[in-house]
């Protein structure tokens, strides 16, 4: 009654599989905690931890780039579960049933859940949250490219949940290995969720694409309006990604980006296929030799634009979000004052 | 089912859904992303009072898609734009302190027994809230008490038809004296939402929510 509450969805190729690799990886989890530590000081253990595979606690030595790295990865995680709200927000009201509406409104608060869990294991790296999002509102830091895009029908809410969260959650189940604690239990925890979000989405676009034929057009333009933005989530191509070599050798990465988005084009060309819907590439095809699908890759100067701030609703999501922020400045305020008073009333 | 039943479904699923709209429309919008959490968790608590005592009264969807604002019988209070977060406190504290006592006075239909449970949860928080804001900063303070001015008088319709309204003032003076905000004099008492007569602001209300609905007759979603 409450949202989630649709009946098992049609078959969904890979999304099991998914799921059984966040539970791999939260046994894994457990069993290296269960081990005992290396022994060393500083660069040394911390070397050793990461080779064992086990996870750096926040009590734990880090080299400082590795702190900072960590902190810029989490909060853009953070900060793209926050803005990640507006798009689908901006449906909740026009929902096309009670059952949907419910959904919907369960899922973008699930994000803001998110978004707080993962605040939460940024600032076990010494940062503070109010700092972040501050840096979020000046540009100072970023979040996924995806928000940018305008979610303009109904159907949009369904492609996001199908191909966006999808591309998340591929992204994100390999970080359930993240060699920083806070982060791999954040990520199965987030996984988790996201999973049963993409689900959703799935299944909105498969009512959609098997029920009128306005409705399955509305599917697959949302599919074509979102597939490419989509591949853009797992980044740049090897070789203008900064970051991807050093993340790798510290085991925050696992896979590049290029790996991720080529996994991720394999498990949708399946489920698009159960769909009824094609996806806008003429270039998708089965490469036998390599055992993959062969694709066109997405416009990277597009995804450069967007991340530089220049994609269509930049600068509405983050107009909105500084709204919300400074216009809600006056009741943290008075929380905080009316705290003080209530502390010195008990003292 | 009797009419009068059927009638009252009618309107607390009403009152229900218009609030959960309303509320929804904070989500990412809240002064802090815990408030983003908690307002959308009551207005999902309140859609599925609503779709739980629209589907006793006959098909959620036709009920709330299909109907115009001369239909729909919910009070005027819930259908007020939404102001500031002060007006979203004190309308959540009179709406649900109002619902905790028609609830309670329900014991033993099964709607209001599930519901009640989620009303004490909003009450609360409306409460907890109120005294932050009421006796906070000199500027909560102000917007505090203008939101308890401007909804007071619309509070009087939901005491029409019931002897509801001494257990709603025991529940809700106590808060607002505490949040040292001052109890408006009972005057004006706009009214009309039960019989379908409504402020301007809620056809609006469903001109949006309504919309995609309407576009795709018959079709499922």
């Amino acid at each position: 009654m409450y949202g989630n509450d649709f009946s098992e969805p049609p078959e969904q190729p890979g999304a099991r599989s998914l799921l059984d690799q966040v539970a791999d990886a939260e046994r894994d989890l457990e069993l290296a905690a269960q081990q005992d530590r290396p022994t060393g000081t500083e660069d040394d253990y911390f070397m050793a931890v990461i080779a064992a595979d086990q996870k750096i606690e926040p009590r734990d030595w880090m080299p400082e780039k590795y702190r900072k790295n960590l902190i810029r990865q989490i909060a853009q995680h953070a900060h793209s579960e926050i803005i990640g709200m507006q798009p689908e927000g901006n449906w909740i009201s026009r929902a096309p049933t009670l059952k949907r509406k419910a959904i919907l409104l369960a899922k973008v608060q699930d994000e803001a859940g998110h978004g707080l869990y993962l605040y939460a294991a940024a600032e076990t790296l010494g940062v503070d949250r109010a700092e972040l999002s501050d840096m979020l509102i000046d540009g100072r830091q970023k979040y996924s490219s995806i928000f940018n895009y305008p979610t303009l029908t109904w159907a949009d809410v369904g492609a996001i949940g199908w191909l966006v969260d999808g591309a998340a959650i591929v992204n994100q189940v390999p970080l359930c290995r993240a060699s920083y604690g806070p982060y791999a239990r954040a990520m199965i925890r987030v996984c988790k969720e996201e999973s049963f979000h993409q689900r959703q989405g799935y299944e909105i676009l498969h009512v959609l694409s098997h029920g009128t034929p306005e409705q399955k057009a509305m599917a697959q333009d949302a599919v074509d309006r979102w597939w490419y933005p989509s591949l853009a989530m797992f980044g740049p191509p090897e070789g203008e990604s900064p970051n991807t070599a050093q993340s790798m050798a510290w085991k925050v990465k696992r896979f590049t980006n290029d790996e991720l988005r080529q996994r991720f084009v394999d498990m949708c060309v399946g489920q698009a296929e159960i769909l009824d819907l094609t996806l806008p590439d003429p270039g998708l095809v089965w490469n036998e030799a390599e055992g993959r699908h062969d694709y066109t890759q997405p416009d990277y100067d597009e995804l450069f634009r967007v991340i530089k701030g220049n994609g269509p609703c930049n600068r509405e999501r983050i107009t909105h979000r500084k709204a919300a922020h400074e216009g809600g400045q006056w009741v943290r305020d008075a929380a905080e004052a009316y705290a003080k008073k209530k502390a010195k009333v008990s003292a | 089912m009797n009419a009068e039943l059927a009638t009252a479904d009618l309107n607390l699923g009403d009152d229900a859904l218009i609030a959960a709209q309303r509320l929804a429309e904070w989500t990412s919008r809240a002064p802090e992303l815990e408030e983003d959490v908690a307002l959308a968790n009551i207005a999902l608590d309140l859609l599925g009072q609503a779709r739980m005592f629209l589907s006793r009264a006959g098909d959620e969807d036709e009920l709330a898609f299909l109907r115009t604002d001369r239909q729909f019988t919910n009070v005027q209070l819930v259908e007020l734009p939404n102001g500031d977060f002060a007006h979203a406190i004190v309308r959540l504290l009179f709406f649900s302190a109002y619902q905790r006592e028609l609830y309670t006075a329900m014991a033993g239909d099964e709607i209001a027994d599930k519901a009640i449970k989620e009303v004490d949860y909003h009450v609360d928080h409306a409460r907890l809230w109120t005294l932050r804001l009421g006796d906070g900063t000199d500027e909560s303070h102000a917007r505090a008490q203008a939101a308890v001015d401007e909804l007071w008088p619309y509070t009087h319709e939901l005491f029409e038809g019931n002897d509801l309204r001494a257990g709603w003032l025991a529940a809700v003076e106590p808060v607002l004296a505490e949040a040292t905000l001052t109890r408006p004099e009972d005057g004006w008492a706009p009214t009309g939402g039960r019989q379908g007569l409504h402020t301007t602001h809620l056809s609006y209300l469903l001109a949006e929510m309504q919309v995609l609905h309407r576009a795709h007759p018959g079709a499922t979603w």
